[in-house]
């Protein structure tokens, strides 16, 4: 599916046809599809890259450029990607129509703006307001939540103008119902998909498994080929929960993990934790880089666009409070799945999810007793990633996994 | 009530501008101290904008957070290695209450800070929240809803006052605010029309002051300080005029700004762009959160963290730079700082292509070498002079 999704994207190249350029937390799917606007998601051209082992001529050539070794990753690679016209291991990309971003990462904003140069092209900001204090979430009724719904309803009709100026189409709102319904059955699944990996053993592997249906959710959004994905998947999940049937043959230890994965290092990454026994269960990837899907919120489609509103609001504020206030969400999740620690992924260029992840682990640790491991790598530099230390990381922090299994055995 | 400096209406130039120094660069905060030891409470406000004028409306002293000249002792285990060294020094000041405060706000200027209330809420008693200036400054519903999250954060500070934070006390404010706004522009035409009245490091000094105390204290002794700087003795000399860049958030330390101050007449930059971030008056008739909400969007400065079609980077330096006078540019980004960083490449590639000749540099708000620094500035600076 991913291979044809491309190979599409190689022929709207070709063709001329309008592309955007979107982003993960708060595509707007639903709306550059009701146009057939091809959307490329630069972040995952750029991971690709990396998973490819090839990143680092990318990133060579966007410092070469002027850039620092201090910006993220998926921005040099994307611009490299650029200076070559488009290509890319999987296909060519094609340049953009326009570009289309929220405000859940501000490196999007920054991105988009070296699109504006390079393309002049027009560059839209979804502004999406999240939470403001810790628990301090809004709901629909109140004021506050009113007026951030409003004022995002008030831009998508902003954008709708903009694509229909793009296109000379007007919007075909049952077209956008249709969209919008695909998405809904999408997160219905997702969401569940989600929840069932809290049986023992879990049926998928939240951080290998969970970023090939990230990629699904994100590139295929709002279709029909997404939403049967998504039930078959569903499906999966549940007859491999019915068997007994999980990723690992022995799940000895259930891990929650944080953060962007370690593209570089992908694969071997993983077997770090699966070679002792480890299987990450949930992951704050699976919530933030599905833009909010697992919220499992549904589109009211009898009132389309102040439903995507308020849809857009609550989950790309999820998204963020994913990464922003986790502690909560966290600790309530350490019983239902069974938790026994959590893995703090700290990536050098990617600041939004990194920034407080020391200080939510310290919170998290204050507020249940569970072992957890904080380490420091790049999801995309592999000149950041240092296997051999993020082994004997990994490795004490097996051991302390194990101490106090067997402590618990004693006391029981 | 003094709070500044006491007796400083006594001093002359050159020692007031020392005493308004020692306080900027004093980390145990004298100022904001005092304020508290009247009974007063205290908002702390990170970085670049923030409408002071809602807390001082409410009789609270707004206090500008950033960072200081400190070593962190404890910020750095709730932080991750690869950060700017403000986000480290201002959670420090925090921790160990070097800096305190009754509440503390912050924006989503960047990846990094857009952590910074959250990290902050989960290690102090007193609320923290983010104020989400728009990031859509296009979106014609902007204003109208800048001006309702103005309100929000009305309400907050309400509560934290204990009082009702009225129009007619947001007016006053405004009024105050607009009066600062001109001495702040009045300093800054001084420096850009007789640079060699007012040094970058003096400038630097006076307005950063303001985020330190009370602004009628801080008009006061602006309007008393514009004077005798215009009065001062000095002459023009043979020297490249040019713009700074890279100092809208972390603060590059003020024996920096000296040095380079001595190599090159800086007649225009954006440090503490937030307090200079609103151009014109803003309106005291009507709605004063509504003119406050316009202002923010209509009459602005602009920095790389606020995104507005309207205000091309490059373009907006191009035209700080012709106001100004200046020949040349120094495009400085403080170390991990991503948004200075990139916007450092858009402005040296629309330099290069424009001729126009800049300099380039990192800089840490830690940072007491500038050896290294002062050569290099200096070779360029001949560089420029001998071409011409």
């Amino acid at each position: 599916m991913f291979r044809q999704w491309f190979a599409e994207l190689g022929q709207a190249a070709e063709a001329g046809a309008p592309a955007a350029y979107v982003f993960v937390m708060g595509s707007l799917a639903e709306i550059l599809r009701a146009f057939d606007i091809h959307m490329v998601f630069p972040e995952i051209t750029s991971l690709q890259m990396a998973v490819r082992g090839v990143a680092h001529d990318y990133l060579k050539e966007a410092e070469d450029y002027g850039y620092s070794p201090d910006i993220c990753g998926y921005v040099k690679a994307d611009v490299a990607l650029q200076l070559r016209g488009g290509e890319h291991p999987m296909g060519r990309v094609p340049r953009p129509s326009l570009a289309v971003l929220t405000n859940a990462c501000n490196t999007y904003i920054k991105w988009a703006e070296i699109w504006e140069r390079m393309y002049h092209i027009p560059v839209f900001t979804l502004d999406v307001p999240g939470t403001r204090t810790a628990g301090g979430q809004t709901w629909p009724g109140n004021p506050d939540f009113e007026t951030d719904r409003r004022y995002v309803e008030h831009q998508l009709r902003e954008l709708i103008v903009l694509c229909e100026t793009i296109t000379s189409r007007k919007l075909d709102i049952d077209r956008l119902r249709e969209v919008m319904h695909h998405t809904n059955e999408m997160s219905r699944c997702w969401r569940e998909v989600i929840r069932l990996n809290n049986n023992v053993p879990a049926p998928f592997n939240a951080l290998t498994d969970g970023t090939v249906y990230l990629g699904v959710i994100n590139a295929l959004r709002g279709t029909p080929e997404g939403a049967a994905y998504f039930r078959d998947l569903l499906e999966e999940v549940r007859y491999k929960v019915d068997h007994g049937l999980g990723p690992v043959a022995e799940e000895r230890f259930r891990l929650v993990y944080l953060g962007i994965p370690c593209y570089p290092i992908f694969r071997r990454f993983n077997d770090l934790f699966t070679g002792s026994g480890g299987n990450f269960v949930n992951s704050t990837y699976l919530w933030f880089a599905a833009g909010g899907a697992n919220c499992g919120f549904e589109y009211d489609l009898s009132r389309p666009l102040e439903s995507l509103a308020e849809g857009l609001l609550v989950a790309v504020r999820d998204a963020m409070d994913s990464m922003f206030f986790p502690v909560e969400s966290l600790v309530a999740m350490a019983d239902p799945y069974h938790v026994d620690g959590l893995v703090f992924h700290a990536s050098k260029s990617c600041r939004t999810t990194a920034t407080g992840m020391a200080d939510a682990r310290r919170a998290f640790m204050a507020a249940r007793d569970l072992p957890t491991l904080f380490i420091e790598s790049d999801m995309m530099d592999r000149r950041v990633v240092s296997e051999a230390q993020l082994k004997n990381r990994v490795d004490a922090f097996f051991e302390n996994l194990v101490t106090r299994r067997r402590q618990d055995l004693t006391e029981r | 009530m003094n709070l500044i400096l006491d007796e400083w209406e006594r001093l002359n130039l050159t020692d007031t501008l020392t005493a308004c120094r020692e306080v900027v660069d004093d980390a145990d905060f004298p100022t904001v101290r005092r304020w508290r030891e009247f009974g007063g409470k205290t908002v702390g406000h990170f970085q670049v904008y923030f409408p002071e004028e809602i807390v001082h409306a409410a009789g609270l002293l707004p206090v500008k957070v950033r960072g200081a000249m400190i070593e962190p002792q404890h910020a750095d285990s709730r932080f991750g290695s690869y950060l700017c060294s403000i986000m480290k020094s201002s959670l420090e000041l925090a921790l160990d209450n070097r800096l305190p405060l009754d509440m503390f706000v912050s924006h989503p200027i960047c990846d990094a800070a857009r952590n910074l209330a959250a990290v902050w809420g989960r290690n102090v008693s007193y609320p923290c929240q983010i104020l989400y200036l728009p990031q859509n400054a296009n979106s014609a519903f902007a204003a109208d809803y800048l001006r309702h999250e103005y309100d929000r954060m009305r309400r907050s500070i309400e509560d934290l006052a204990g009082r009702a934070v009225t129009d007619d006390d947001l007016r006053r404010s405004v009024e105050v605010f607009n009066e600062n706004r001109r001495l702040i522009r009045a300093l800054y035409a001084v420096k850009r029309d007789r640079p060699w009245l007012v040094g970058l490091d003096e400038v630097y000094v006076l307005v950063a002051l303001g985020g330190l105390v009370p602004r009628e204290e801080h008009n006061a002794l602006l309007h008393r300080i514009l004077p005798l700087i215009e009065a001062r003795s000095a002459h023009p000399q043979d020297r490249v005029r040019v713009v700074f860049e890279g100092g809208f958030c972390e603060q590059p330390p003020i024996d920096l700004l000296r040095v380079i101050g001595q190599s090159c007449y800086v007649v225009d930059d954006d440090l503490m762009i937030g307090l200079r971030w609103i151009t014109a008056d803003v309106l005291c008739e009507g709605d004063p959160l509504a003119a406050l909400a316009s202002a923010y969007l209509e009459h602005s400065s602009y920095s790389p963290v606020q995104h507005d079609l309207r205000k091309p980077k490059e373009r907006m330096l191009e035209e700080r730079m012709r106001a100004s006078g200046a020949t040349a540019a120094i495009l400085t980004a403080a170390k991990m700082c991503e948004p200075g960083l990139e916007e450092q490449v858009s402005y040296a590639h629309d330099l290069d292509e424009r001729n126009v000749p800049y300099f380039v540099s990192e800089f840490e708000q830690n940072m007491t070498s500038f050896d290294h620094l002062e050569i290099q500035l200096e070779t360029f600076v001949e560089r420029l002079l001998f071409a011409t």
